[in-house]
C-alpha cells in the first residue's frame, strides 16, 4: 500500500470507481506475447473478434491490425483462433 | 405541537398491514418470491397491481437470492424497492443481502420470522433474522401490527437517509403477528408520501470526471460494487459500520417525526422502555412476546414486584449505549432469545446484552432465556417466572443457570 491510497473517509460509497479501467495497464502479467507473421496474416479479423481483453484493434485506415500489449495478457485465443497460424505465441522478454 | 393527521382504522393481519405500508410508501419495484408466513405481504401487493392501484413494477423472480438482486438492482438504479420473505427464503438470500449493503442500496425488506429446517417448521421464531445479524442490514422488530405497518413507512425514511444509505429489514413475529387481524391506524396516502419524500442521492466522481448523483444511470456511468482487494476492501467496511453508528441518530428523529403526523412512537426508536423506572428485575426481548411480558409486568407491579421490560425494537445497529443506561441501577436482567447459537454459549441478544455490561458501573446478574422455538407457546406464567428467578437470584446472589429454556419439557 502507498501513501497515495485514500482513507475511508475520503472514498465514495460502494466501490464507486473515480479511475477509468483503462488507467489500469494490466499487459505486465503475460508470461507469453502474441507475434504475428505479417506474410501469413490474411487481416481476417477473427482474432479482433476473439480477444477478451479488446486487446487487438481494426485500423481501417492502415488495413491492418494491432496488438496493444498494454493490456495483452498473452492468454493465445488469437493464436488458437487464427485459421492460417500467422500468431505464435513466444516468451515475452522482461 | 403539530397536530396529528387524520388517520383510518383499518382491520388489519400484519402482513396485510406490510403490504399495505408498502403501496402508501410509493415503491418502485416490488421482487419477491412466496413463502410462508409472509406470502400474503406480496400476494396483497401483487393485488395492487392487477388492480392498477399502484405504478409498481412487480418481478415474479425464481428465488429469493434473485429476489434480493432484483431488488439491489432496482434500488442501485435510484428506484424505491422492497421486498419480503422468511426463514429458508432469508437464507437464500444471504450472500445477496451482503451485496446489497456493500451497494448501500437502501432497500426495505419485511421478514416475517419463522424457524429454519431442519425439521420442518413454519412457525414463528428469530433464528431466521439472527442468522444475518452481520449482513450490514439494519434490523428493526414490531411488538404488534401497527408497530409493523409504522415501521415499513419509517424505514423507507431511515434507509434513504444519506448518513445511512443502508437497506433496513423489519421483522414481525410469524403467525402471532403475520396471520393475526388487529386494528390498524393508518395514515392517509398523502401523508405517507409527504413523510417518506423522494429519494435523495450522494454525489459522486465517477471514472469520467463527472460528479454526479449518485445511482446507476445510462446518461452518466458508473460502476458500483466492483473489485476492491487488500488496498480497499477494508475501507469499504468501516464506510459500513460508520453508516450503522449514524443510524442510531437517524431511526430516533425519524420515530419522533413520524409520532408529530401519526401520534405513535416506540420508546425512543431504538428501545422501549416498560416501567423500568426504579425496576429491579427486567426482561429484555425482542418483537410480540413484549406485548404479553407488559401485561405480566403489571400484575407484578400490583403485587409489589419491581419488574420492569426493556423491548429491544432496535437490534442493529444495537443501541449499546441506550441499553447500559437503561440498565442502570437494576439489579437483575433476563435476556430473552427465540433463537438458539448452537454451541454459543446463549443465544445472540444475551452475548450483546450481557457483553455491553460489562462496563457498566455496578453489572446486574445475567441470566438467559432461551424460548419460543418453533413457534412454541409462552405463557404468562412462564413469563412470570422468569421475574420469580430473578428474584431468587438477587436473594442468593448467584447465577445457578445462565443459560435456561422456557417451555421446554426437561
Amino acid at each position: 500500500m502507498t501513501s497515495q491510497e485514500k482513507t475511508w473517509k475520503e472514498i465514495a460509497p460502494a466501490g464507486v470507481c473515480s479511475k477509468s479501467s483503462s488507467e489500469f495497464l494490466t499487459g505486465d502479467w503475460k508470461t507469453y506475447m502474441p507475434v504475428r507473421d505479417l506474410e501469413k496474416c490474411t487481416r481476417c479479423l477473427l482474432c479482433v473478434l476473439f480477444c477478451p481483453d479488446g486487446a487487438i484493434r481494426w485500423y481501417p485506415e492502415k488495413g491492418d491490425i494491432a496488438f496493444d500489449y498494454s493490456f495483452c495478457k498473452g492468454c493465445g485465443i488469437c493464436a488458437n483462433q487464427c485459421p492460417t497460424n500467422a500468431i505464435t505465441m513466444k516468451l515475452a522478454q522482461e | 405541537m403539530q397536530s396529528v393527521a387524520k388517520q383510518k382504522m383499518m382491520a388489519l393481519a400484519g402482513d396485510e398491514a406490510v403490504a399495505y405500508a408498502a403501496k402508501q410508501s410509493d415503491v418502485d419495484v416490488v421482487a419477491a418470491y412466496p413463502i410462508t408466513p409472509q406470502t400474503i405481504i406480496v400476494e396483497k401487493f401483487s393485488e395492487y397491481v392487477a388492480n392498477g392501484e399502484v405504478e409498481t413494477e412487480f418481478v415474479c423472480v425464481e428465488s429469493e437470492h434473485s429476489a434480493m438482486a432484483a431488488s439491489l438492482s432496482a434500488s442501485v438504479t435510484g428506484a424505491r424497492a422492497f421486498t419480503a420473505t422468511a426463514s429458508a427464503g432469508l437464507a437464500l438470500m444471504h450472500e445477496m443481502l451482503f451485496v446489497t449493503s456493500g451497494c448501500r442500496a437502501p432497500v426495505v425488506m419485511a421478514v416475517a420470522n419463522r424457524a429454519l429446517s431442519a425439521p420442518i417448521n413454519i412457525h414463528g421464531d428469530h433464528s431466521d433474522s439472527m442468522a444475518q445479524r452481520d449482513s450490514g442490514w439494519i434490523q428493526l422488530y414490531a411488538e404488534n401490527a401497527q408497530e409493523a405497518y409504522d415501521s415499513i413507512i419509517q424505514a423507507f425514511r431511515i434507509a434513504e437517509n444519506l448518513d445511512v444509505l443502508l437497506p433496513v429489514m423489519v421483522g414481525l413475529d410469524g403467525f402471532t403477528l403475520s396471520h393475526t387481524l388487529e386494528n390498524v391506524e393508518t395514515l392517509l396516502d398523502e401523508g405517507v408520501k409527504e413523510f417518506i419524500g423522494t429519494r435523495q442521492f450522494p454525489k459522486v466522481l465517477t471514472h469520467e470526471g463527472k460528479t454526479v448523483p449518485f445511482r446507476l444511470d445510462p446518461a452518466n456511468p458508473m460502476t458500483v460494487g466492483p473489485l476492491a482487494l487488500q488496498n480497499y476492501y477494508f475501507e469499504f467496511k468501516r464506510q459500513q459500520e460508520e453508516a450503522m453508528e449514524n443510524a442510531l441518530a437517524v431511526i430516533q428523529q425519524v420515530n419522533s417525526e413520524y409520532a408529530k403526523i401519526s401520534g405513535r412512537s416506540y420508546g425512543n426508536g431504538l428501545l422501549e422502555a416498560y416501567r423500568l423506572e426504579d425496576a429491579e428485575v427486567v426482561a429484555i426481548c425482542l418483537g410480540s412476546t413484549a406485548g404479553t411480558m407488559k401485561t405480566v409486568v403489571d400484575a407484578l407491579r400490583q403485587d409489589g414486584v419491581k419488574a420492569g421490560l426493556l423491548r429491544l425494537r432496535t437490534f442493529r445497529p444495537l443501541p449499546v449505549e441506550e441499553i447500559q443506561s437503561a440498565l442502570a441501577g437494576v439489579k437483575a436482567v433476563a435476556v430473552m432469545d427465540r433463537c438458539l447459537s448452537f454451541g454459543g454459549n446463549g443465544g445472540p441478544v444475551f452475548h450483546e446484552v450481557r457483553h455491553l455490561l460489562y462496563e457498566a458501573a455496578s453489572r446486574p446478574y445475567v441470566v438467559n432465556y432461551i424460548y419460543g422455538l418453533g413457534g412454541r407457546d409462552t405463557s404468562p406464567t412462564e413469563l412470570r417466572s422468569i421475574y420469580e428467578n430473578l428474584q431468587r437470584i438477587i436473594q442468593t446472589q448467584r447465577v445457578e443457570k445462565p443459560i435456561q429454556y422456557l417451555g421446554l419439557r426437561d
